[in-house]
């Protein structure tokens, strides 16, 4: 009755779930339009708050990565519960799949969610607040955006494991996502700053990406070692 | 994992593959509350068990137990010659889940539900069409195929639920309440699939006693989280079922 | 009461109250004694503080209470991995009360490292010391340890998510602090001197309030362990006559 079937591997199993992500993403919108509205929302705010017409430095740093920040809680927020707001979560815990499955699609979704979310949010930034110009003496952004998401990718996808249970999501993930995400968040800064001031240079930038990438390799092995805890049962 | 496979025929074959459900000791605790305290029940494979009690009586506990989905907090559950909640991987491909809620993603369509159902559970690329194509077929889909399912009727949601919890060609169906959304036309639809010609083991949870009393070869009563009674249906009376409601 | 619905009934047996009992006289004792000693040496023996004066006691007090906090978040990051191999309810609760103790501890430390920041540097709150901004952010993360764990409604569920969470912020903090010092550390030259720089009397009144702090610790932690466990099974006592 069976002989044709196998249980998939984990890596298997994981596309199909990333797939089936992708593709409720591209139908739906939710994720990427509300988080890029609020992107812009948010730098119009920073406009108004700071009253300057451009910025550059550490002041550009710091409301580039605090919106991307914020957007990044929104996407955590939505990572598991839409799951279940879609009706198909305890499909995927009954099916023969290695749980660990549903970490890597969903860190993975979120990488590419935020990945997505950050190229539109830099080019916003340029065109709305950014004082230099974009170019390409802002190309070491590129290693610093990957080892932020993979570092968010890691603790968001942890976070929306722990907080989809409980009675109070909204309110539980950010105060959960902030303290753990400050590290990357001077991380990122720190090393944007030099990036995105009036000529563009790199400054410590071994010292931060340093930083990050020890900070990622710890919580992609503590998801890794937790993750099936949080979502058994 | 052609190694899990391995091992599941085997252990099947070493306990002679005779029951497909041994649960003694069975307990799970809710807080304070014991959901199901002490159950104990066999089931040999192929028979269908109906298991009646009030709400609260511990019968959805029970199934999502033997689900894999809640583990046992004491006792010894077996659900096709594996013991749960350590061996729950490699029998979780062998069990079909039909429940209250059709565990479907609302923005996909059917075809695109049933095929991600396919690859999860091992399906070979190039079969999941043909897989998906039949199942839709067999559960009166295939015009409404790719449109989201958010659009479904309940009785459509319950059949894309049957044919979602069909794919894997289950050995072991756990059917909760599943005439509840079914107009007499869908319910003799799907009977090939989930009624007794199918040759499955079946346990079947239902408020509905003569339903369930005709389905099923062994009954259980469950009275707040205790068997109440557990033998074959014929000797059980649809009054005796009755008294558990009471 | 309320507090005893949130952890599982199950380890609320006589033998878990009486093993949480074990030794909590002893540790009340020695840390009443340590502390006494402590305070005897802070204010009698070690050398004023050429700039702080007196002010500059309450060094003693901050820092010993900031590492007994730290240490008991880790320890609760330990019990924790403990729960999640064992399943047994009483690491959890181990871990809970841990956790919570150290929150209260470090309220503490909090306010008296902004009065020390008062008297040091005439601010209440100094974002140049790393180590009392690294404090902060822990502190933050764990004031959330309890509005999760209560979000939770099976405690089986509570106790494995809490469990997690202990976890993720136990090794939170090493790389909070190494963050943290690297942003300060290359703008700004450290305010605090190591503990190799202190004077000798200096150094022994402060390990012994350190030690008196710890001992503290222990005494409190097995204070509430003993009290929660205690009406646990008071309530379970009480669930079993009414039924």
């Amino acid at each position: 009755m069976n002989e044709s079937k196998e249980t998939p591997g984990l890596f298997a199993a994981a596309g199909a779930i990333l797939r089936k992500d992708l593709r409720l993403e591209l139908r739906t919108m939710e994720t990427l339009t509300t988080a890029a509205i609020f992107t812009v929302a948010t730098f119009v705010v920073f406009h108004f708050a700071f009253d300057r017409y451009e910025m550059s430095g550490d002041i550009a740093a710091g409301v580039f990565w605090v919106t991307v920040l914020f957007a990044a809680v929104l996407a955590i927020n939505r990572l598991l519960s839409n799951e279940r707001a879609q009706g198909g979560y305890e499909a995927l815990l009954l099916a023969p799949i290695d749980r660990n499955a549903i970490l890597f699609a969903k860190f993975a979704f979120l990488f590419v969610t935020l990945t997505l979310l950050e190229i539109f949010a830099l080019l916003a930034f340029a065109l709305l607040l950014l004082g230099p110009a974009l170019s390409t003496e802002m190309l070491p952004l590129a290693p610093v955006l990957l080892l932020a998401n993979i570092g968010i990718a890691a603790i968001g996808t942890l976070i929306s494991a722990l907080a989809t249970d409980t009675n109070a999501r909204e309110l539980l993930v950010p105060l959960m996502s902030l303290p753990l995400l400050t590290p990357l968040l001077i991380g990122a800064a720190r090393a944007s700053t030099p990036l995105m001031s009036l000529v563009p240079h790199t400054e410590h930038l071994d010292r931060w990406l340093g930083l990050m990438a020890l900070y990622d390799s710890v919580f992609a092995l503590l998801a890794f070692a937790v993750f099936e805890y949080v979502i058994e049962d | 994992m052609p190694q899990a496979a391995d091992s599941t025929a085997g252990h099947l074959r070493r306990s002679g593959g005779d029951l497909a459900i041994c649960v003694s000791g069975l307990t799970r605790h809710y807080g304070e509350r014991a959901a199901l305290q002490n159950v104990g029940f066999e089931l040999p494979a192929g028979q269908t068990l109906a298991v009646f009690g009030a709400n609260g009586a511990g019968k959805t506990t029970l199934l999502r137990v033997l689900a894999t989905l809640l583990r046992p907090h004491e006792g010894d559950v077996h659900v096709l010659g594996q013991a749960l909640p350590d061996d729950a991987y490699a029998v979780r491909g062998q069990i079909g889940l039909i429940g209250h809620e059709a565990l479907v993603y609302r923005d996909l369509t059917a075809r695109e539900n049933l095929a991600f159902t396919a690859r999860l559970y091992g399906e070979p690329k190039n079969r999941v069409a043909t897989v998906v194509n039949e199942m839709l077929e067999r559960v009166h889909l295939e015009g409404r195929a790719d449109e989201p399912v958010r659009n479904f009727s309940k009785g459509m949601m319950q059949r894309l639920s049957a044919a979602r919890a069909l794919i894997p060609r289950p050995q072991l169906l756990l059917l909760d309440e599943p005439r509840a959304n079914l107009d007499p036309g869908a319910a003799q639809l799907l009977d090939p699939f989930i009624g007794p010609a199918a040759g499955r083991t079946r346990v079947i949870v239902t408020h509905d006693i003569d339903y369930g009393l005709e389905q099923a070869d062994v009954a259980l009563g469950l009275r707040l989280g205790r068997v109440e009674w557990c033998r074959p249906a014929a000797q059980v009376g649809a009054d005796e079922a009755r008294e558990l409601y009471r | 009461m309320t507090q005893s619905r949130f952890f599982s009934s199950r380890s609320a047996t006589r033998s878990s109250a009486d093993s949480f009992s074990r030794g909590l006289v002893g540790y009340a004792f020695a840390a009443a004694a340590t502390l006494t000693l402590a305070g005897l040496l802070v204010f009698f023996w070690a050398p004023q503080d050429a700039d702080q004066g007196m002010r500059q006691k309450i060094f003693y007090l901050h820092v010993p209470l900031s590492i007994a906090a730290l240490c008991g978040f880790i320890a609760g990051g330990v019990m924790a991995i403990q729960y999640l191999r064992t399943r047994d309810s009483s690491w959890d609760l181990r871990s809970y009360v841990a956790i919570h103790l150290s929150l209260i501890f470090g309220v503490a430390a909090l306010i008296t490292g902004a009065i020390w920041a008062k008297t040091a540097w005439g601010v209440w709150w100094e974002w140049k010391e790393p180590t009392l901004v690294s404090f902060l952010i822990v502190f933050l993360l764990y004031a959330v340890y309890q509005p999760m764990r209560f979000a939770i409604d099976d405690p089986e569920r509570q106790a494995r998510s809490a469990a997690v969470y202990a976890i993720i912020c136990g090794a939170f903090v090493p790389l909070n602090f190494m963050a943290v010092r690297l942003a300060t550390s290359l703008v700004h030259p450290r305010v605090l001197g190591g503990a190799g720089e202190m004077p000798a009397e200096m150094r022994v009144s402060f390990y012994t309030s350190l030690i008196g702090m710890g001992l503290l610790w222990m005494a409190l932690w097995k204070f509430e362990l003993t009290a929660k466990s205690v009406s646990m099974r008071l309530g379970k006592l009480r669930a079993e006559l009414i039924s």
